[in-house]
């Protein structure tokens, strides 16, 4: 039996009082890389935060199982120093905070940082930026991304690392990406998916309304959702297919 | 003089427009006499308490420096590299030398603004003269300390800075006392007088003590392509601070900014303001502040630019970080234009901080204390100050020290 990274079970959160998750339950394997679609303000961006512990998202039921341990009500940092690396997808701009001391504090060896600007085509000037001011959408994306490799956890968790980056960037990260999932584990927020093009997915997973409303192969989820869109999932659900069988 | 002292004599009761109203009659004008001497051969907790504001005891990184005690000028030297490029002197010495002088000596500042300006006069207690001469570049800083070792003295400096056409430097001065002082007055006047294609960077570090009071009034004239920039730190807490220095951008293509970097603490009072005024063409103006209020902490942060011709520029920006629902911020920022084509322009910003911030730092593995750290330190980054990066790097020592403790 495959031993899963990631077990979330039953799990329903609330942002202000307001339900935002409903029942999710999701398994990762170790060393698979998992999809997960769904149409603007279904809830993916939630589920990821909730995986983190912002206190803002307050879980109702269920708990998250990590590494075989209930992270449940663990404080982020201590989650993240388990092994989970988040890009996100709009990271806030903090006046002061040097990208270049965030990579100092998560990989300190400055040889390592060298080498992982070349790769992403960084000019080391970059490093005395404040984080995420006045960035582009691909330096944003390019950013997180370094700061992931900075933090070298095994399940990694990317938000979006498709959206808002021109086509030379997007060879760039995908390449990086593809590379970097080797021998980990993730959960993988796309919304087009063009960043299938670059890496191996293993399942992907459809968020809509706050539940995950089907689990199946990433290719054939996508190519679905490219040829009808979210609805083809509507109708899924009111066929009331709890998984399709793709 | 006589004239300056009658207008001193008709203003010493007259308060300031803004801040706490002071007894000056409460503080003692009786110093501990100091003898001349190098810096290194003062007392060791003099030393460090100097290093905290910038001043060093070796004088090889600073291309001159002048170190007063209470009243006392102790110590004032230029680098023999600098000899004839620069002068540095006591502002009494300097006026017994240069005739001169008097036509720089309250003409940036009333006299009789309030009651500090008066009293600067009435009981002037020394102060530094700094010229750059013509067409020299201090390449390397020059440092200056109005230290106080006694309790509960009022100090009252007078202090010009004369750049000459087409020169350049970076003058540190540190204002700050002995570890037995609580209480006390520190008036400090100084006057600027940037000349054409001039660059003057001028750092103050204040660090006073819960029960001090000071008072600082400082004005500066930019002529034309002069460069003025004027940073200022305070981050130890003190009873009540005033100040709202002026530069007017009177030459062509004349320069000014203003960086201010504040950490309020304890009970202090502050309220701090800067003021460009922009009096010709092509002028440009910037003011930047930084303010954060912790504990009873109560601070003013003002702003204010004025333009007085067209084809100016200036851009104002106020940011404030509260750490205790019991500590106040007011952001004042103000423009007036008084000609078409000035073109004015404020930001301003008073807030928490930004969980959204702490959760993303915690995201990389800061614990929620050190996430809070970062961003309060990242908003007192002296990078704002536009300084040469060994300056910066040591400011930035300075100020990791100082909000490490705070912190």
């Amino acid at each position: 039996m495959t031993e899963n990274i990631l077990n979330v079970q039953d799990l329903s959160i609330e942002v202000s009082g307001k339900r935002i998750l409903n029942n999710i339950n999701l398994q990762i394997p170790k060393g698979e890389v998992h999809i997960l679609f769904g149409p603007n303000g279904s809830g993916k961006s939630s589920l990821i935060m909730t995986l983190l512990g912002f206190p803002a998202y307050k879980i109702v039921s269920g708990r998250i199982i990590f590494k075989g341990r209930d992270i449940t009500n663990l404080p982020t940092d201590e989650r993240v120093k388990m092994g989970i690396s988040v890009a996100f997808q709009n990271p806030p701009a903090i006046r002061g905070v040097k990208l270049g001391g965030i990579l100092r504090h998560l990989l300190p060896n400055e040889e390592k940082i060298n080498d992982l600007l070349t790769r992403m085509k960084f000019p080391p000037d970059f490093l005395s930026r404040d984080i995420n001011l006045g960035f582009s959408g691909g330096e944003i994306k390019k950013s997180e991304i370094l700061q992931v490799l900075a933090q070298g956890g095994d399940f990694i968790i990317l938000d979006e690392p498709d959206s808002g980056v021109d086509v030379e960037n997007l060879r760039i990260l995908g390449a990086i990406i593809n590379e970097m999932l080797r021998g980990r584990s993730a959960l993988i927020i796309t919304h087009l998916g063009i960043i299938l093009q670059y890496i191996d997915a293993n399942m992907a997973h459809v968020m809509m309304d706050g539940s995950i409303v089907c689990s199946g192969s990433p290719v054939k989820i996508l190519g679905q959702i490219l040829n009808e869109g979210y609805r083809w999932c509507e109708k899924c659900q009111q066929a009331k297919t709890l998984r399709c069988e793709l | 003089m006589s004239a300056s002292k009658d207008a001193a004599l008709r203003a010493i009761n007259k308060p300031a427009a803004l801040g706490p109203d002071l007894d000056i009659s409460q503080y003692s004008r009786q110093p501990k006499n100091w003898e001349p001497c190098p810096i290194s051969n003062l007392p060791e907790d003099i030393i460090r308490k100097a290093l905290e504001v910038g001043v060093l005891p070796e004088q090889e990184s600073r291309s001159a420096t002048f170190f007063q005690i209470d009243h006392s000028v102790i110590f004032k030297a230029v680098q023999e590299i600098f000899e004839g490029k620069i002068e540095m002197m006591s502002a009494k010495e300097a006026l017994e030398k240069y005739d001169w002088l008097k036509d720089y000596w309250w003409k940036v500042i009333s006299v009789d603004a309030d009651k500090y300006t008066a009293l600067a006069e009435l009981a002037w207690d020394q102060g530094y003269f700094i010229r750059i001469l013509e067409d020299q570049k201090a390449t390397i800083p020059l440092q200056a300390c109005l230290f106080i070792s006694t309790d509960n003295l009022n100090q009252n400096v007078h202090n010009i800075i004369i750049v000459e056409p087409g020169s350049e430097a970076q003058i540190i001065t540190g204002c700050t006392l002995h570890p037995s002082v609580q209480r006390g007055l520190h008036v400090g006047i100084t006057e600027f007088y940037v000349k054409e294609d001039a660059k003057i960077t001028f750092t103050m570090i204040h660090n006073w003590a819960q029960n001090f009071d000071s008072r600082p009034r400082s004005g500066a004239i930019i002529e034309d392509n002069g460069v003025f920039v004027s940073n200022y730190m305070c981050f130890k807490p003190l009873k009540s601070l005033q100040m709202y220095p002026v530069a007017y951008c009177r030459g062509v293509n004349s320069r000014a900014r203003f960086n201010t970097i504040i950490y309020g603490m304890g009970n202090s009072y502050i309220d701090v303001g800067s003021k460009i005024v922009l009096q010709n063409e092509g002028c440009r103006g910037e003011i930047i502040s930084r303010a954060i209020a912790t504990d009873k902490a109560q601070i003013y942060a003002r702003g204010f630019l004025q333009g007085e011709h067209g084809n100016t520029k200036a851009h104002l920006e106020c940011r404030g970080l509260l750490l205790s629902d019991e500590a106040t911020i007011y952001a004042i920022p103000e423009l007036m234009a008084k000609a078409q084509g000035a073109e004015l322009s404020h930001e301003a910003a008073v807030g928490k901080i930004a969980e959204e911030q702490v959760q993303y730092l915690m995201a990389r593995g800061f614990s929620r204390s050190e996430a809070e750290a970062l961003i309060v330190r990242g908003f007192m980054d002296v990078s704002i100050f536009g300084l040469p990066k060994d300056l910066e790097r040591e400011i930035q020592k300075i100020v990791d020290v100082t909000t490490k403790r705070a912190l």
